[in-house]
């Protein structure tokens, strides 16, 4: 069977899995639409984490962008994981005995105050609007490549298979689909890695195979670093960017991926304190998995692509070649007119482009694995981009209902209030339909950031919130603006109103506005601890409350009222 | 009651303890290992891995997990021993 059959298969299994489960879990109450019933085992918690936290960005480019930046692609690895760290131990197990449903509604109550609440939902709202309109493209690529259908069709049809089992089945619906999701992108992710890590290095285990040895001997990495060097590339292993600069880059990612609403919120949905931290541990694991073999597949990528293109006869290239071209993710021009084609460093003289999604989507075909590896990899990235999608939905459309109707009508009944959550839901994908057809050109840019607006944002007044109980509202709410004002401020300053000026020698201490986010987390801070000096501390019950979020014991289940 | 307050700040400053000590690792492995002390450890070898380089690109990942599974045992058996646990 040739490849587009077997992805149509496979694509079409994994959607009828989908809608499959979703009619299967279809939520009756606002408890089940909102956190599944607090009734999740830790389990399939951490594995629908997983999935909701791996979006088409880890799934399909993560792996290409450490193959063209070496050492510099670490930021992203430690970034992306090490915040597991922080949410096990200091947000999970709190925030699910706090027992509520959502970050606004932890600010809201922690710091008695409405005003507070609105900010973190408008603080919520946007990370996760610029979040999921990336994810919609995601989507719509995928089909275009694969289905050979036109990318807007492509988002379409994404959306009503997200509109279809993110609004009748809310999280609990959402949950048990990630964990299938989990299971399909996995799969997808390991089986080509495992085949390429055999045949360059004999080493089944992609992890291992990267230290592994190729062909002539020579060990894997150092051969990179010589292939890249004469090239006049930097080597594989050395980084380009400053330190300071990858350490606040690393810092934000962290604290942003700790302070995600969508991530947090998948810890409300466990029976138990121990059942968070647990699931915080399982979720991690999931997680590794993948992204330990990211930079397997980054540094097996690069090499074969140096090694099966670079210094070859133009009209001798592999099939592959040919395939990827038509979408012009791969650009071969014979500059010179030798024939040949050259890889190299100087722009000028370069004759092969190469975009870094290929490193994981044409992997199979690079390897020349069988057709069915394809159609895998693509129902995978589709896994990827849908779950997370799916997870971003219910953040907003729970925000909408729960944290302004709920807040400003106290009297609305269940019922309506459940009706709201779906008709936020459906409005969030259209909307996010419509993002994903009709891409601001800010897009893909903006979502790196939501990281740094979540760290300088939410963070720090969660983890104030539960290790002080000197900190009032007045402090959250003047840190919280300060923090997001401050990051936007500077992003958007070096990103859209003077690009020119985006180049080390006019950032503030050397910090790229990718990790200026860990400079308005530390403003945040600041500003929390001062102002709450100078204004009155918490009233008792809200002290009460710290203390009693602090013990494990009676979480019973997720509170509804 | 006044004994249970006693004891509830016991427990607090025993979970504080766990983390910090916790962080520390996290922080070592990671942004000390990873990227302060990168050019440092890359003069070693382990296998085909510049050891900095396998910090910072796999190393650290591992730590992270493991961290967490500590944390996870720690808290249930100190919950526990202040007799906070859940049943």
């Amino acid at each position: 069977m040739d490849i587009i059959t077997w992805t149509y298969i496979l694509v079409g299994l994994s959607f009828a899995l989908y809608i499959g489960i979703a009619i299967w879990t279809r939520a009756g109450s606002t408890k089940e639409f909102y956190v599944a019933g607090g009734g999740v085992s830790p389990l399939a918690n951490g594995m629908a984490t997983a999935a909701d936290w791996m979006s088409a960005a880890s799934f399909i480019s993560m792996a290409g962008i450490i193959s063209f930046s070496g050492y510099d692609g670490s930021v992203y690895l430690m970034g992306w994981t090490g915040g597991y760290v922080l949410l096990a131990l200091l947000l999970a197990p709190y925030l699910r005995k706090f027992g509520k449903f959502t970050v606004p509604d932890f600010v809201g109550d922690r710091y008695y105050s409405n005003k507070a609440r609105v900010v973190a939902v408008i603080c919520a709202l946007f990370i996760s609007f610029t979040y999921v309109a990336g994810q919609m493209r995601g989507v719509g690529i995928v089909f275009s490549r694969y289905l050979e259908v036109d990318i807007n069709t492509g988002v379409i049809i994404g959306m009503c298979i997200v509109f279809f089992y993110s609004v009748l089945g809310g999280m609990k619906g959402i949950t048990y689909t990630q964990v299938a999701q989990y299971c399909v992108l996995i799969f997808a992710y390991m089986v080509p890695a495992i085949f390429v890590s055999m045949q360059l290095t004999g080493n089944p285990i992609p992890q291992l195979g990267l230290g592994g040895t190729v062909a002539d001997g020579t060990h894997l990495l150092d051969k990179l670093d010589g292939v890249l060097t004469d090239l006049g590339f930097a080597a594989y292993t050395s980084g380009r960017k400053g330190m300071v600069d990858m350490f606040a880059i690393t810092l934000a990612l962290m604290v942003g991926t700790a302070g995600l609403p969508h991530v947090i919120v998948r810890f409300f949905t466990v029976p138990r304190v121990k059942d968070a931290r647990l699931s915080a541990g399982y979720a991690l694991v999931f997680i590794a998995i993948l992204y330990t073999t990211a930079p397997a597949v980054a540094a097996f990528g690069i090499y074969n692509a140096i090694d099966t293109v670079a210094e070859k006869p133009v009209d001798q290239l592999p099939e592959w070649v040919g395939n990827w071209q038509k979408t012009n993710l791969i650009v071969v021009e014979d500059k010179n007119g030798d024939g040949i084609v050259q890889y190299l460093a100087d722009k000028e003289a370069n004759e092969l482009t190469i975009d870094k999604d290929i490193m994981v989507l044409a992997n199979p075909e690079i390897a020349q694995l069988p057709n069915w590896v394809v159609g895998l990899v693509a129902s995978g990235a589709m896994a990827a981009a849908l779950s997370t999608a799916a997870g971003l939905l219910l953040v907003i459309s729970t925000s909408i209902s729960r944290d302004l109707f709920r807040t400003f009508r106290p009297e609305m009944s269940e019922k309506k209030e459940l009706r709201i959550a779906r008709i936020a839901a459906g409005g969030a994908v259209v909307l996010a339909g419509y993002f994903g057809v009709n891409p601001p050109g800010f897009v893909a840019e903006v979502v790196a950031f939501a990281f740094g607006l979540a760290a300088a944002s939410f963070f720090p007044v969660i983890i104030m919130g539960i290790f002080s109980t000197k900190i009032n509202k007045e402090g959250a709410i003047s840190g919280m603006v300060l923090g997001l004002v401050f990051t936007l401020a500077y992003i958007i300053y070096f990103k859209f109103l003077s690009p020119e000026m985006n180049n080390a020698e006019n950032w503030w201490f050397g910090i790229s506005p990718e990790g200026i986010g860990s400079v308005g987390m530390l403003l945040n801070f600041v500003a929390c601890y001062v102002v709450s000096k100078f204004t009155p501390a918490p009233p008792q019950h809200v002290q009460d409350m710290i203390q009693e979020i602090r013990i494990p014991r009676g979480a019973g289940g997720a509170v509804d009222h | 009651m006044a004994d249970n307050k006693q004891k509830m700040k016991a427990y607090w400053k025993k979970n504080l303890m766990t983390l910090l000590f916790l962080l520390l690792i996290w922080f070592t492995v990671s942004f000390g290992f990873g990227i302060l002390l990168v050019e440092q450890l890359n003069n070693f070898k382990i296998g085909g891995f510049k050891l900095g380089f396998w910090f910072a690109q796999q190393g650290s990942i591992y730590v992270f997990v493991i961290l967490i599974f500590v944390y996870v045992y720690r808290m249930n058996k100190l919950d526990k021993e202040f007799d906070v646990n859940e049943e």
